[in-house]
């Protein structure tokens, strides 16, 4: 039986209040899969199981705060009761043992037909299915799948279930989100409530603008009697009093890692201003023939080039513990987020530099979206091997930013303004943007540094390739 | 179109991007970017809803146009006016 612990999302972390299960014990769950949703001081995260097993006993009820590494769950692995307590990264491949768990390729067979693993777990709780549709089997889908539509904007009882008994797959549930239109919005204030209250989104009907879903929608769709005025006029803090402490959590939590990063890093910083000319043109040209949605912006490409130059310099992608400099493992781009209330966090682009640029620009949207107003993942708060703080909307042409510790670098990105500029003894006024990188001297030097911001320009110069 | 659809179309879709912003608190001449704090995404996803909403396409140029209340109108009725 392997331990499900509270997992250290980044190195500002010390406990964290579990605050919803998602799953329950008997449940089945893949390594990947979120299984809990965390409260820490910066934000709610959804946290990742990291074995492939059967959830046995939950041993922390929502609302508990325990520290980093308490065991949360016990999680049985597949094929191998009685497995060792051991805590796998995410996406760190490890060998495995015989018999440990499905193989990639079964497991790979297994997401294709989910219908053949059926979750078991009975449902307890009631599912809304109007009348007509339930066959008398639906509903039992599980809290994880209902999670995966809750999450995607999936109606379940508008897809139709290829499972045993037309239950509702992972695969249905994916094959309907790629389906489906743009997800109607929800407010943050109705998106917090619908987890207070227990409300499932996904079968709330908006009456905002466009269907937008508001609070008061959720509030009506909430099981039991209706809300009480009282909590109708006292908003967001009342219902969810842990939030109302956020803003002193964040600030003190980044106070803690920032003065820690300036006190152990010994920084030093370089700068050079690209000429953007080429990108620029590019990507309104691309832009012209997109469709609206689809548009990129000039982030898009600075991140694209920040990536791909840190493949180039791996020395700068990775972190610095007490044995030295560890490359990551792949370029996950940290990819600094301001939060509207205040503070700021700074969540990982998955493997950016692979990314194609509509791939990246749709990561880029769906990561900022949801680090205002949803969920980030536990990978995605711990896993940055580099950061990019790109602080051209809020106007100003440079940023010397202080490292994110363990990491050993921090890229800047300022606005991008017109300027004079000679090209070949002539002056033209273009597009540039001063690029900047923070580095850590224990791990590099000058010289590597200047390697690294000469290939974002040179990135920048054929925006077609990268 | 005229000037106070157009007015409206705008400020609906200010709303629809920034749902807690008051935006009748907005004046005419005020930068809205700055005002309501949108970011370069935010406005991203307000020409997409501002152009769903008249029905034709905003290029990436046009943005220049779209600064305040009163000059994204304008911008508006001009384009209808030219009836591209």
């Amino acid at each position: 039986m392997a331990e499900f612990t509270m997992p250290s999302l980044g190195a500002d972390m010390d406990e964290g209040t579990l605050q919803e299960w998602l799953v329950r014990a008997g449940d089945r769950v893949r390594k990947g899969d979120a299984v809990a949703v965390v409260e820490t001081a910066k934000s709610t995260i959804e946290v990742e199981c990291f074995e492939t097993g059967t959830v046995g006993k939950l041993l922390v009820d929502p609302g508990t705060t325990v520290p980093v590494g308490a065991a949360l769950a016990l999680i049985e692995p597949a094929g191998e009761p009685g497995a060792p307590k051991e805590r796998e990264k995410p996406d760190k491949p490890k060998k495995r043992r015989r018999g440990d768990e499905a193989r990639p390729e079964e497991r790979e067979a297994q997401e294709r037909r989910p219908a053949a693993q059926p979750a078991p777990g009975p449902a307890k709780e009631p599912v809304p299915a109007p009348a007509g549709v339930n066959d008398g089997v639906r509903g039992d889908e599980g809290p994880l799948i209902r999670h995966l539509a809750e999450q995607a904007g999936v109606d379940l009882d508008a897809v139709h279930g290829s499972g045993p008994g037309k239950r509702v797959t992972r695969a249905d549930v994916e094959r309907a989100a790629a389906a489906r239109r743009l997800p109607a919005r929800i407010t943050p204030l109705a998106r917090r409530l619908a987890g207070e209250l227990g409300v499932d989104l996904s079968g709330v009907t908006g009456t905002g603008r466009d269907g937008a879903v508001r609070a008061a929608d959720v509030r009506q769709a909430a099981p039991g009697p209706t809300a009480p005025a009282e909590q109708e006029s006292s908003g967001a803090a009342a219902a969810s009093p842990s939030a109302e402490r956020r803003p002193a959590g964040m600030r003190e939590a980044i106070a803690g890692l920032m003065a820690r990063a300036n006190r152990e890093i010994p920084h030093y910083y370089l700068s050079t201003t690209v000429d953007l000319t080429a990108a620029m043109d590019w990507m309104h040209e691309y832009n012209r023939h997109c469709p609206p949605g689809a548009r990129l912006l000039p982030a898009a490409l600075l991140l694209k080039a920040a990536a791909r130059a840190a493949r180039e310099v791996p020395a700068l992608n990775g972190f610095w513990t007490d044995d030295g400099f560890s490359a990551g493992r792949g370029v996950h781009l940290g990819v600094a987020v301001s939060l509207r209330g205040g503070g700021l966090v700074a969540p990982a682009l998955h493997d950016a530099d692979t990314l194609e640029l509509p791939q990246l620009m749709a990561g880029l949207k769906d990561l900022v979206h949801r680090a205002r107003t949803g969920r980030l993942r536990g990978s995605e708060v711990s896993d940055a091997t580099i950061t990019v703080t790109n602080l051209g909307d809020q106007g100003v042409e440079s940023v010397l930013g202080v490292i994110y510790p363990p990491q050993v670098a921090l890229v800047g990105f300022g606005r991008v303004v017109e300027r004079p500029w000679a090209v070949d003894g002539l002056l033209g006024v273009r597009p540039v943007v001063t690029a900047t990188l923070s580095a850590d001297h224990r791990a590099t030097d000058g010289a590597v540094g200047a390697r690294y911001l000469t290939a974002v320009d040179r990135f920048l110069q054929s925006p077609e390739e990268i | 179109m005229k000037r106070d659809e157009a007015l409206d179309m705008v400020k609906e879709s200010l709303a629809e991007v920034v749902p807690d912003a008051d935006v009748t608190a907005l004046g005419p001449d005020d930068k809205f970017r700055e005002a309501l704090e949108i970011d370069s995404l935010d406005f991203l996803s307000f020409i997409e809803i501002l152009g769903r909403r008249t029905g034709f396409r905003i290029e990436d140029e046009d943005t220049a146009h779209l600064t305040t209340l009163a000059d994204s109108a304008d911008f508006l009725v001009a384009r209808t006016a030219d009836g591209s």
